[in-house]
């Protein structure tokens, strides 16, 4: 990483991540450290293990060894909703709404967390229930009017269009109230001018609640246009990391993306 | 066509019209008024008023006016098996069709809720007061462990499902004996109060028996929830299609363990496969309605809160809601306990209106019935449930039992050689239900109107 | 907004060898343990009695094997319960029972060639009758694949389920009704009798009307044929999923259906063969249950059925020789059950160990590890 002395807090700190599958290597040895505020994107080949290193520090998988420290807790054992609880949230690089849900349900849900009323006064109806309800509901509904989404909020989010579901799956990563946010191939599938509303919206996004933004990304134009820095990994290791020019000059990113001799 | 085939069909008719009407009204918002310089909102009194209204049209139906009664015993006996069927049909929907989870274990939980109660107000009626006290100290003892243990085990994790299960099996265990010993030291002090079933003392009649009727059903659903937090800890972790089969083997091992009662058993009153006689008749329409209701609108406030919006997200998508914040292994187990509870409340309903259980009432054969039941309606749609709870009930039960009778006596078994082809035939043509997911009055999700755009901050 | 709730306590990971991880094993073992004194004392004590349990349970649980290896291969390849499996055994017994009662078509060779030997006659005699079973059975089997379960191929999974839970209520209630199997028990005239022998100080045949003692195993030839036929099949099977091409369409559909389709291979046969070999089996084992335990009637396939689906589960779904392993310890528990604990238990006990072996090994005893999940 940079040379120089580093004055902003540290969000994520990765140590040493391993994992396996059976006897198959995903990750090994993966080492990362996001300062507040940063925008880094992480690239490889397709099945380089970026995916799982994703779903090693959202708890889906628990890593063969290393750490994973958030804000200084240790996330390795804690389940995934707590991680999202403690304030990391994700999209997923296949879409994954609840598709017979409505938009504003979909951020609801991820704001279920927050909700702070229990089961009882859900089932009694109590004041606070309904309170909180309102205020559950003007979150939802403020996040959905930032991402320009107040139109279809009562739309099923399997009827929308591809792009609207990625900016509904970004909402509903937001509506956790995330520190940190990971996306997840958040351009596949997307036209060049979508792909520039998305660079927009991610530097908007990051300013706008203070963001550090983690992303995995294919489309070279999107990592190469907002990235600060730039990690590259092949078959589970990290074989290249820095600004977007050096990784663009690297040979053995060539390599890794080209093959042998290209 | 006969004429009395015309009029059972009117009856359905008239019975899925008066459910609508009532869900209708109970949804009514009305505008508010302005009297004497005050803005009153009158919705709630009129939902309020309706409910009532709905519980007299009924009750004036069944009141005997000097030998013409509108709906006679046969039609009372429908209404109530519909009203216990609603309930545990409701509870598996809860399961099923809104949080996923496919289980075949809601009969037997109705009929642990069904033998619970019966058991309590059979024992009470003949001078025993140990069974409601054993019952009522063991449940509430039995959730004060569970949720002591559950605390405790909060902030372990990776721990293994069998250690936890064993854990709070042996909490559940103990607090079954502590209540057995306070029952035998309680209930000789009680007794004499209860007189004996010829003589019934003061707590033995009238007033008080309602009360203990209320409690009996209460402890009933939920000592069946506790078993279902128990049963479900475990098994809720094996993914669905081996969840299926658990379940249908609890409803088994609970069928077993009713023929059984007697001998395998302690609790002789209950005759193992030769069926409880002698339950006090207690179910009346007023409790009926009141625990239908109870089920009904919780079950509505809690699909509408946040936490059965988690509930529905597990069903779509576990991984997705789990990046999302939500516990889905705790949700799953939460929907499970509360679906079992409505079941084991509605056993408890069905006990004392039909004053006699069967084991073979709760053979696992017809514990398909909800699943049935809940699939017509449409998985995940309240409306379509209830519907088809009434529908089966005063069609198969009622109408087309009644209609075959009279073609030839061996014509109603029919029936269940026609309710098999119907639902196939439904699975081919209408796979998610009659009613889909669509709602009623009361029940209908409200539509979000937009927000009031503030131009700030938009993008895109 | 109240802020997000923030763990107030770091979470004790559970370490795999840690006290707390020990609790749920240690019961188990003290179960574990509790089972086994009350085998060994039982062994100890009345040791012949004990082996006449085992080889009882031997006789369920090949007879369960024949059964679950249907389902094995069902589920293997559609991952569908077919809860008509265990009525389309009933079926295969009940072809039997009309072939034998009303047309005795155990004794055609009798009456065709009067002079063979009556020994081969009825072998003849049985075999064709066993044949018809499977033959029903199969026809059976692919018109209920053809007409109830190919249209929801695409359907959500639970769709398919119910519509199997919907076949077998049409079968059994349709079975129920007076004119057809109606409900009663049937008593079943074997096709041929059945010897049995006891080992006492050297193995008798056991004459008619004469006491069998005490202290003996029994040994029958309906055990015999049971066991070598389920032997056969399994061989047969194995031979047939590993080395023909049949088999290997199979395994690749089992694998990923719209490659093995991009491959060439016709779907839809090889599902309706699957479903065929599968009923034939059934059809044989309903056939060889009713020889063995002469009593027949409409709901008798249900608990078998289901046994013989956990069986399949409990050895890891899909596996052949899981299913084969695994009905053999529900046969074993069965008999174990209701001779040493209790018999109502014995259907409890089923699920138990299904529950169990589910939590410790969720993938069953021959099952391969889960792969990596998207």
């Amino acid at each position: 990483m940079n040379t120089t002395a580093e004055t902003r807090p540290v969000v994520l700190q990765i140590e040493g991540l391993t994992k396996y599958f059976g006897g198959l290597r995903a990750v090994y040895n993966f080492d990362l450290t996001l300062y507040d505020g940063d925008l880094v994107g992480l690239i490889g080949p397709n099945g380089a293990g970026k995916t799982t290193i994703f779903n090693q520090i959202t708890g889906l998988y628990l890593p063969t060894s290393g750490s994973i420290k958030f804000n200084g807790i240790e996330l390795v054992g804690f389940e995934p909703h707590e991680i999202t609880r403690l304030g990391i949230a994700r999209t997923f690089q296949n879409i994954r709404l609840f598709g017979n849900l409505t938009v504003l349900d979909n951020l609801r849900i991820a704001l279920h967390s927050q909700a702070g009323y229990s089961l009882f006064d859900g089932i009694l109806m109590t004041r606070k229930y309904r309170q909180r309800e309102a205020e559950i509901l003007e979150r939802a509904q403020e996040l959905l009017e930032i991402m320009g989404l107040t139109k279809v909020q009562n739309e099923l989010a399997r009827n929308l269009p591809y792009g609207e579901q990625r900016r509904v799956e970004i909402a509903r990563a937001l509506a956790c109230s995330p520190r940190l946010l990971l996306l997840d191939e958040p351009a596949a599938g997307m036209n060049p001018k979508e792909i520039t509303q998305l660079m927009d919206l991610i530097h908007f996004i990051r300013d706008k609640f203070k963001l550090t933004v983690l992303l995995i990304e294919h489309q070279m134009r999107l990592v190469m246009g907002i990235c600060e820095q730039i990690t590259v990994i092949d078959f589970g290791e990290i074989i290249a990391r820095g600004t977007p020019k050096e990784i663009q000059n690297n040979p053995r990113v060539i390599e890794a993306y080209l093959g042998k001799g290209a | 066509m006969d004429l009395s085939v015309l009029l059972s069909f009117a009856k359905i008719i008239a019975v899925i019209a008066y459910l609508y009407g009532l869900f209708w009204i109970m949804g009514l918002k009305v505008r508010p008024v302005t009297i004497a310089g005050k803005t009153l909102d009158l919705s709630l009194a009129i939902n309020v008023a309706g409910v009532v209204v709905a519980f007299g049209i009924i009750q004036l139906a069944l009141t005997d006016f000097g030998g013409f009664r509108i709906l006679n015993e046969f039609d009372t006996g429908l209404l109530y098996q519909a009203c216990t069927m609603t309930m545990v049909a409701l509870g598996l929907n809860l399961i099923y069709g809104f949080n996923g989870q496919f289980s075949l274990g809601q009969w037997g939980f109705y009929g642990i809720g069904a033998y619970a109660a019966a058991d309590v107000t059979y024992r009470w009626v003949n001078g025993d007061s140990s069974g409601l006290i054993v019952l009522g100290v063991g449940t509430i003892l039995a959730g004060v462990i569970i949720l002591l243990v559950g605390r405790s085990l909060s902030n372990l994790r990776r721990m293994p499902v069998l250690s936890s299960f064993t854990l709070y099996l042996l909490g559940a265990l103990v607090s079954g004996y502590v209540a057995v010993l306070i029952g035998r030291w309680v209930s000789p002090l009680l007794n004499p109060l209860l007189g004996t079933n010829l003589e019934p003392g003061p707590l033995a009649q009238g007033f008080w028996l309602q009360i203990i009727y209320f409690l009996a059903v209460v402890f009933a659903g939920i000592f069946a929830a506790e078993i279902s937090f128990l049963f479900g800890l475990p098994v809720l972790s094996l993914g669905s299609d081996y969840f299926g089969i658990a379940t249908l083997g609890f409803t088994i091992v609970v069928y077993t363990l009713m023929v059984n009662s007697d001998t395998f058993l302690p609790f002789p009153e209950m005759r193992g496969g030769r069926g409880m006689i002698g339950i006090p008749k207690l179910t009346t329409w007023f409790w009926a309605f009141l625990f239908m209701m109870a089920v009904i609108v919780s079950m509505r406030n809690l699909i509408r809160s946040s936490y059965g919006r988690a509930m529905i997200s597990v069903r779509e998508d576990e991984v997705a809601a789990r990046a999302m914040g939500i516990d889905v292994a705790g949700g799953k187990l939460l929907a499970f306990v509360i679906g079992s509870l409505f079941a084991g409340l509605g056993g408890g309903v069905y006990a004392h209106y039909i004053g006699f259980l069967s084991p073979g009432t709760f053979d696992f054969l017809i514990g398909f019935n909800p699943m049935i039941i809940v699939v017509f309606g449409g998985l995940g749609s309240m409306t379509g449930t209830i519907t088809a709870s009434f529908g089966w009930i005063f069609f198969l039960e009622g109408m087309l039992r009644d209609v075959l009778g009279r073609i030839s006596p061996q014509a109603p078994s029919w029936r269940y050689v026609l309710y098999p082809l119907t639902l196939l035939l439904l699975m081919l043509i209408r796979p998610e239900g009659l009613m889909g997911k669509i709602e009623w009055g009361f029940l209908k999700i409200p539509v979000v109107p937009l927000r009031d755009t503030k131009q700030e901050g938009e993008v895109a | 907004m109240q802020s997000i709730s923030r763990p107030q306590k770091m979470p004790v990971i559970v370490k795999p060898n840690s006290f707390l991880a020990w609790i749920g094993r240690g019961g188990l073992i003290l179960l574990a343990l509790l089972i086994a004194y009350i085998l060994l004392r039982n062994l100890i004590e009345k040791p012949l009695f004990f082996v006449t349990n085992i080889i009882n349970g031997l006789q369920l649980g090949f007879v369960y094997a024949l059964i679950a290896l249907g389902y094995t291969m069902v589920y293997g390849i559609v991952k569908l319960i077919n809860f008509a499996h265990g009525d389309v055994f009933m079926v295969g017994a009940f072809t039997s029972f009309f072939a034998i009662d009303r047309f005795k078509l155990h004794e055609w060779p009798l009456r065709a060639f009067p002079t063979i030997n009556p020994v081969l006659g009825i072998a003849l005699g049985t075999i064709t009758t066993i044949l018809l079973s499977m033959v029903v059975c199969v026809l059976l089997a692919v018109t209920i694949e053809r007409v109830a379960y190919k249209p929801l191929r695409d359907a959500p999974r639970i769709a398919a389920l119910i519509t199997a839970i919907g076949v077998s209520f049409f079968l059994e209630y349709f079975g129920l009704l007076d004119f057809v199997f109606s409900a009663r028990f049937i008593p079943y005239p074997r096709p041929f009798e059945v010897t049995t022998w006891y080992i006492a100080d050297g193995i008798h045949l056991t004459q008619p009307g004469e006491p069998i003692p005490e202290n003996a195993i029994v040994i029958s030839n309906i055990l015999i044929i049971i066991v070598i036929l389920t032997l056969g099949i399994l061989l047969f099977l194995q031979y047939l999923v590993r080395r023909t091409k049949i088999g290997i369409a199979m395994r690749a559909t089992s694998f990923d259906k719209p490659t093995a389709r991009l491959m060439g291979i016709n779907v839809d046969s090889v599902i309706s063969f699957t479903f065929a070999i599968g009923a034939a089996f059934a059809g044989l084992g309903g056939v060889l249950y009713a020889i063995a335990y002469p009593s027949i009637k409409t709901l008798m396939g249900v608990y078998p059925g289901l046994k013989a689906f956990i069986s399949a589960v409990l050895g890891g779904i899909g596996s052949i020789p899981g299913a084969f392993v695994g009905a053999l310890i529900m046969g074993q528990a069965e008999a174990l059950t209701a001779s040493y604990i209790s018999t109502p238990m014995r259907d409890a006990v089923a699920f138990t160990i299904l529950i169990i072996v589910l939590l410790v090994r969720p993938t069953g005893i021959f099952g391969e590890p889960e792969k990596e999940k998207a």
